[in-house]
């Protein structure tokens, strides 16, 4: 019984049953599919996370934020205050994430591609937009660059899902994702 | 009581005082049982409070009860993880760790005096992190990402639960020592033993990870150090986070094997793969910390292809190996006790009336199913896009930690009461529900957090609804849904929860007390022939097919292999990233 030492002394060398072989076998390579699957989605997939990252000051960020946003805003959200920008079809876009916004909202051209600049100006926060479901851990003194390609028109909202304090749940931020060469 | 006679011996100039179990036959340590009886006691204890604040967390979370303000959901949600996945799971696996040394070798336990050390440091530690929470000011998750701060106590207390848990890790490997020096077991060390083995090598590797982390994080909330790492904090504090579930795993796969041996008298079908497939948790567990960086900024593929996959799925093929071998050997010795018309008379026969039966298989059966399968989706590199910190991810470890560890607990349980606290089980009527009504709330909520997850519902959120933002957001109705679900079969859950807190309380208190005569019965329901020959050694070993198991495990590859390619296509649906 597993509750006694072994049986057989020399428990080493005892023969391994053949369905229990089978299973190993049949295991193991499904851990090698498994294993090559997220490689060869780096060769195919279309969804990868970028690794290229640089460490800022969140000061550096904000600036070079505020600065993007001033340069390419067409109006605000509502009666928010907060600027919705619009940059040049596949250029740099900015995203900070502070206690508990995402600043500025986006506007986007459909099938254009993007390189999203992401950081934190204090604690960690969650890139959430949905209803995608795109999930992005937000991090300070990390500028976090991906290439995204919004493939649908409409109003995506990103939700933070990285608890960051008692205002966590009101964090919301906004992109718009437009034809191509609409009115700005 | 005939029992409790003790007798003292006295090995190498040292006395301890032991009593036979009428049961096995085993000498037990008096102070070994003193301090399982002591560690099992406190660890039910923090069950209680912990799963208290988990039925108010998923009450709040189910938006039209909503029963907790936001600072208080944020607090119940902080103390719950730590109370149940760190107190509730440790204290127990303290007990788990002396009774397969001490008891199953038959020997005395090293340092009894030292157990109580660690008890108090423990006790000492999880009372000071828990009192840090509910002051208030220490409301940042168990897992306390830097640069959120809590209060200096929170970091104390937990690190002085760690080293008492690590005092005990020490006397559990200084009494595989004694017993080996002492010739108290003949041959290898039981294969239950060897598992705890494996449990605590992963305890004291992670509880290392822990320290580095912990200290720094320490004394930077006392502000003698300036700043912690983001991402650095968060790998290895996920060293000892995920170390942590591997020792968790370890110990209720014994536990599987442990209560299929005394129940049904099952054997592993093969000593050397099982034992195998322990090592391989030992090998590559301390590459699992990758799972949760899979969305951080700046690592690169290679880096979390190899960690989150622990090389090549080799702890994964570890417990797909377990997951065959204990159902093989309840099968094979069912077979044995006389069970043997088509697939599944074994299985139908078992002793289901049993509650440490009936929990042992639903969490085998839950732990593989539910809790298997989405970790190793959940820990896929590019997979992890669409589920990080969403509401999937408590799901899944609800199915491992609560269905898989908390069930298997439960289950021995049953028979720690009788053989180590010699009562009998009260209420035994109650007693046979209990697993079941346990397991069902316990699936539904793994179920509906994964569902509500998968439609990209935020973990760790007070508010859906998002009533207080600036801008309007709704995930989907069904969404809601999931969550209104979740509530209500979270009270089931509780109701399970209560009653198993319930009765061991009562059989402690209450229990009759076991007897030599009554010892066999006090374990509850048992299939009539089991057979203890000697002669039948190994579960197989040529001599019995297990088609059941064959079934069982085809059925579970295929929805493994379905579950795992559906979610690859959800992906390529997703906006492309690069
Ligand atoms: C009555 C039983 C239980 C219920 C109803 C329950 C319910 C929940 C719910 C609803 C959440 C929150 C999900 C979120 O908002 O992010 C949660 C989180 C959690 N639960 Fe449980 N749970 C129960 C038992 C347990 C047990 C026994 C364990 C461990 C062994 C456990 C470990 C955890 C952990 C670690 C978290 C994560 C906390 C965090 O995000 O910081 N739960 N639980
Ligand atoms: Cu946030
Ligand atoms: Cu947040």
């Amino acid at each position: 019984m597993a509750i006694h030492p072994p049986e057989e002394r020399i428990w080493w060398n005892q023969k391994v049953g053949k369905d229990e072989l089978i299973w190993i076998v049949i295991a193991f390579l499904w851990g090698v599919i498994m294993f090559s699957m997220m490689i060869y989605w780096h060769v195919v997939g279309k969804q990868n996370l970028s690794t290229t990252a640089y460490r800022i000051d969140p000061a550096a960020f904000e600036e070079k934020t505020e600065a993007f946003a001033d340069q390419f805003k067409v109006r605000e959200e509502g009666d928010t205050g907060i600027p919705v920008v619009r940059p040049p079809a596949g250029g740099d876009v900015y995203m900070l994430a502070r206690l508990w916004q995402f600043w500025p909202v986006l506007e986007l051209e459909k099938g254009e591609s993007y390189q999203l600049h992401l950081s934190s100006m204090d604690y960690q926060h969650g890139f959430s937009l949905q209803p995608v479901n795109i999930n992005i851990q937000v991090h300070p003194l990390i500028e976090h660059v991906l290439t995204v390609t919004p493939t649908e028109t409409g109003t995506f909202s990103v939700v933070c899902n990285e608890f960051c304090g008692i205002g966590h749940h009101t964090m919301i931020g906004r992109i718009h994702v437009v034809e191509k060469g609409t009115q700005r | 009581m005939a029992i409790a006679e003790a007798e003292t011996q006295i090995i190498g100039g040292i006395a301890a005082k032991f009593r036979t179990c009428p049961a096995s036959g085993l000498k037990i340590d008096l102070a070994a049982e003193r301090l399982i009886k002591a560690n099992a006691v406190a660890s039910i204890v923090f069950l209680a409070i912990g799963g208290l604040f988990g039925l108010l967390v998923a009450l709040t979370r189910w938006q039209t009860v909503h029963i907790l303000p936001a600072d208080m959901f944020y607090l119940a949600l902080t103390a719950h993880g730590l109370d149940v996945l760190l107190v509730w799971i440790i204290f127990f696996e303290m007990a788990v760790l002396y009774f397969c040394s001490a008891v199953l070798l038959n020997c005395r336990l090293a340092t009894p005096k030292l157990g109580w050390v660690a008890f108090v440091l423990m006790i000492a530690g999880a009372v000071l992190a828990n009192v840090a929470v509910l002051q208030g000011n220490s409301s940042v998750m168990f897992t306390s990402y830097v640069p959120m701060k809590a209060d200096p106590n929170f970091y104390l207390g937990i690190i002085l639960f760690a080293v008492g848990a690590l005092i005990g890790c020490f006397m559990f490997l200084g009494t595989l020592v004694i017993a080996k020096d002492e010739k108290t077991y003949e041959g290898s060390i039981p294969l239950v033993t060897f598992g705890a083995l494996t449990a605590c090598i992963i305890a004291i590797f992670s509880i290392a990870a822990g320290a580095i982390i912990l200290l720094p994080t320490w004394l930077w909330s006392l502000g003698y150090i300036s700043h912690i790492d983001t991402v650095m904090y968060k790998l290895v504090w996920w060293a000892m986070g995920h170390g942590t579930q591997q020792v968790n795993v370890a110990a209720h796969v014994a536990i599987w094997y442990a209560v299929a041996a005394i129940l049904l008298g099952a054997k592993p079908l093969s000593e050397k793969v099982s034992r195998t497939a322990f090592l391989l948790y030992i090998l590559f567990l301390q590459l699992a910390s990758a799972h949760h960086l899979l969305v951080e900024p700046g690592l690169s593929e290679e880096w979390q292809i190899f960690n989150t996959s622990y090389a090549i799925y080799l702890a994964v093929l570890g417990s797909m190996i377990h997951g065959m071998t204990v159902t093989g050997a309840v099968e094979a010795a069912q077979r044995r006790n006389g069970y043997t018309r088509g697939a599944f008379e074994w299985l139908r026969k078992a002793p289901w009336g049993n509650p440490a039966f009936a929990g042992m298989f639903l969490s085998l059966i839950m732990f593989g199913f539910l809790g298997g399968i989405s970790g190793v989706v959940l820990g896929t590199e590019q997979l992890n896009i669409m589920l990080h910190n969403t509401i999937y991810v408590p799901g899944h470890f609800h199915a491992t930690v609560v269905a898989g560890t908390t069930l298997a607990f439960m289950a021995l349980t049953y028979l720690v009461l009788p053989l180590i606290f010699q009562k009998q089980v009260v209420w035994p009527k109650l007693a046979r529900l209990q697993p079941y009504i346990f397991a069902v709330g316990v699936a539904g909520i793994s179920l509906f957090m994964m569902g509500a997850g998968t439609l990209g519902v935020a973990r760790r959120h007070w508010d859906i609804g998002f009533a207080d933002a600036p801008m309007s957001f709704s995930y989907p109705a069904a969404a809601h849904l999931m969550l209104a679900l979740n509530g209500i079969f979270a009270v089931i859950a509780s109701i399970g929860g209560i009653l198993f807190v319930l009765i061991a309380v009562g059989t402690v208190l209450w229990g009759k007390p076991v007897t030599a005569e009554n010892i066999v019965e006090s374990l509850g329901p048992m299939p009539k022939k089991q057979v203890t020959d000697a002669v039948s050694t190994y579960g197989n070993a040529g001599t019995w097919h297990l088609p059941g198991t064959y079934i069982l495990v085809a059925v579970f590859f295929l929805s493994f292999v379905l579950y795992y390619f559906v979610n690859w296509k959800y992906l390529s649906e997703i906006w492309p990233l690069s």
